[in-house]
């Protein structure tokens, strides 16, 4: 018997180029996403300490919710149910950016709380004893601190979202593995394939990396 | 008002023209009544010094003179503008806090800030100042109170001594009618409290008013005009403090003073 356990580095290569093309979906859905999953984050998160408890409910349903099922979930239910409710169809990279939107979203949201809690009730009460007003204090004196607490968290929650994006082939965005399952589909070239693709993930979220650890080191001087 | 100003001849240059004044303020934390019936009154120019044991009160009651805590019931006036319980006083609260400086026992500096900008930051935003204005001030202030060179570094690369002193100018920025000091040395190693008394001790000479909490007795026998002893949520004693300090009348304020001025 005999066994060939060759690894083709031809064929990892010629495949870069069809690959390539699905590495501006991954990097749109991600970055749009997240964009706005941290707008989100930061509105149900600061609704989630809000003085009133109608505040405070919705923003923990939310939470619950997008935490509590899985985003492949979200995205079929996003791009096949909402349409039967909605009456039209929705395409295929909306309803990813939304699933990440919302998902993220919903972490950000606690990762807001967190930041936001940690900050010691001395500074908010320097703040308003200077006579800033409670939206000054918060402009000014804790959401800068809270930030960049974030980071580290922020950062985890990118990474993790950037390779939830991979689930989005499923519903035939042309991102990353969609387009490794269609050149496989034509090469058979499984090995080499997915393991270009699992370097092209690594590469955007060690890049990811390396830009917030920068960041919080510029940070840390405060 | 003088028929409120209780058990105390010492009183009578607060009711002069008081700039605080505090009309039965009532507090309770959960079933802890922190402040009961509290009448003090304050007078322009006037150095209070409030004393008694941790968890007497005498925090929470200059911390309410800033709207910091809520009370329960009473009055609070402060330079003509009204406080009103339970948290409700709105607009008043700002401009009281505006008026009204104050200088904590953890600083409380913000840390994301040069000493400059924790100076400048309230004329600037709260004001309306611009940056060379509020840094002109920002730098003389920081002179005054010997920190000038080192402006452009961050609170944690300070000593506490001079994060007290940068805290003092802060409040001072803002031009304050009134300044609360609530236990400003008690976080300092001892080395480092003389420097901030100096500090204080320049401002009592600039005829600042001011209410402060210490454990500082010789400070507040030297400074002071009056000696506030707090026990239990209530002022007991009062009093200038060579009759407060020597010929203290309640025994609370004797087994007090008896306790502290041993060391």
């Amino acid at each position: 018997m005999e066994f060939n356990f060759q690894f083709d580095w031809q064929a990892a290569i010629d495949s870069l180029p069809f690959l390539l093309k699905g590495l501006p979906y991954t990097l749109l859905i991600s970055f749009v996403g997240l964009a706005i999953g941290f707008v989100v984050g930061i509105v149900f998160g600061l609704m989630r300490i809000g003085p009133t408890r109608w505040l405070r409910i919705p923003a923990v349903v939310y939470i619950e919710v997008f935490r509590g099922t899985p985003v492949l979930v979200q995205v079929l239910f996003i791009f096949y149910g909402l349409p039967t409710l909605l009456g039209g169809p929705i395409n295929a990279l909306t309803a990813g950016i939304a699933a990440i939107a919302l998902n993220a979203g919903a972490y950000i949201s606690e990762i807001v709380r967190g930041g936001v809690q940690s900050i010691e009730r001395g500074q908010r009460e320097a703040g308003l004893s200077l006579g800033l007003s409670p939206p000054q204090t918060f402009r000014y004196v804790i959401w800068p601190q809270a930030l960049r607490r974030m980071i580290p968290a922020l950062g985890n929650q990118g990474i993790v979202s950037i390779k939830d994006t991979s689930l989005f082939s499923v519903i035939g965005v042309g991102e990353l593995v969609r387009q490794g399952q269609v050149y496989i589909a034509n090469t058979f070239t499984a090995l080499e394939v997915y393991f270009m693709i699992a370097l092209l993930y690594l590469a955007i979220t060690l890049s990811l990396s390396l830009a917030l650890s920068l960041l919080e080191r510029k940070g840390l001087v405060g | 008002m003088n028929d409120r100003v209780s058990n105390q001849d010492t009183a009578q240059t607060a009711e002069a023209s008081p700039i605080v004044r505090l009309d039965k303020v009532n507090k309770h934390f959960g079933s802890l009544h922190v402040m009961q019936e509290i009448d003090l009154s304050v007078a322009h120019g006037e150095v209070v010094v409030i004393i008694g044991a941790s968890g007497s009160g005498k925090s929470t009651l200059i911390r309410c003179v800033n709207g910091l805590e809520p009370f329960q019931s009473g009055r609070i006036e402060v330079d003509g503008k009204t406080l009103i319980p339970n948290g409700a006083s709105g607009k008043s609260l700002q401009a009281v806090r505006t008026e009204v400086g104050m200088v904590f026992q953890q600083f409380n500096l913000f840390p994301h800030l040069s000493i400059r900008d924790n100076v400048t930051l309230a004329p600037r935003k709260v004001r309306g100042w611009t940056r060379q204005q509020a840094d002109a001030t920002a730098d003389k202030l920081l002179e005054r109170v010997g920190i000038s060179d080192q402006a452009d570094k961050y609170p944690t690369q300070l000593s506490g001594g001079q994060q007290q002193r940068v805290a003092l100018a802060r409040a001072l920025a803002m031009e304050p009618r009134l300044m609360l000091f609530d236990e400003p040395t008690s976080a300092l190693d001892p080395e480092m409290i003389g420097e901030v008394l100096d500090a204080m001790r320049e401002l009592v000479n600039d005829g600042m008013t001011m209410m402060i909490v210490t454990h500082e007795m010789g400070f507040a026998r030297e400074v002071a005009d009056r000696v506030v002893f707090v026990h239990e949520g209530r002022i007991v004693e009062q009093g200038p403090p060579n009759q407060l300090f020597d010929q203290p009348q309640h025994e609370r304020t004797q087994a007090f003073l008896a306790r502290v001025l041993k060391h």
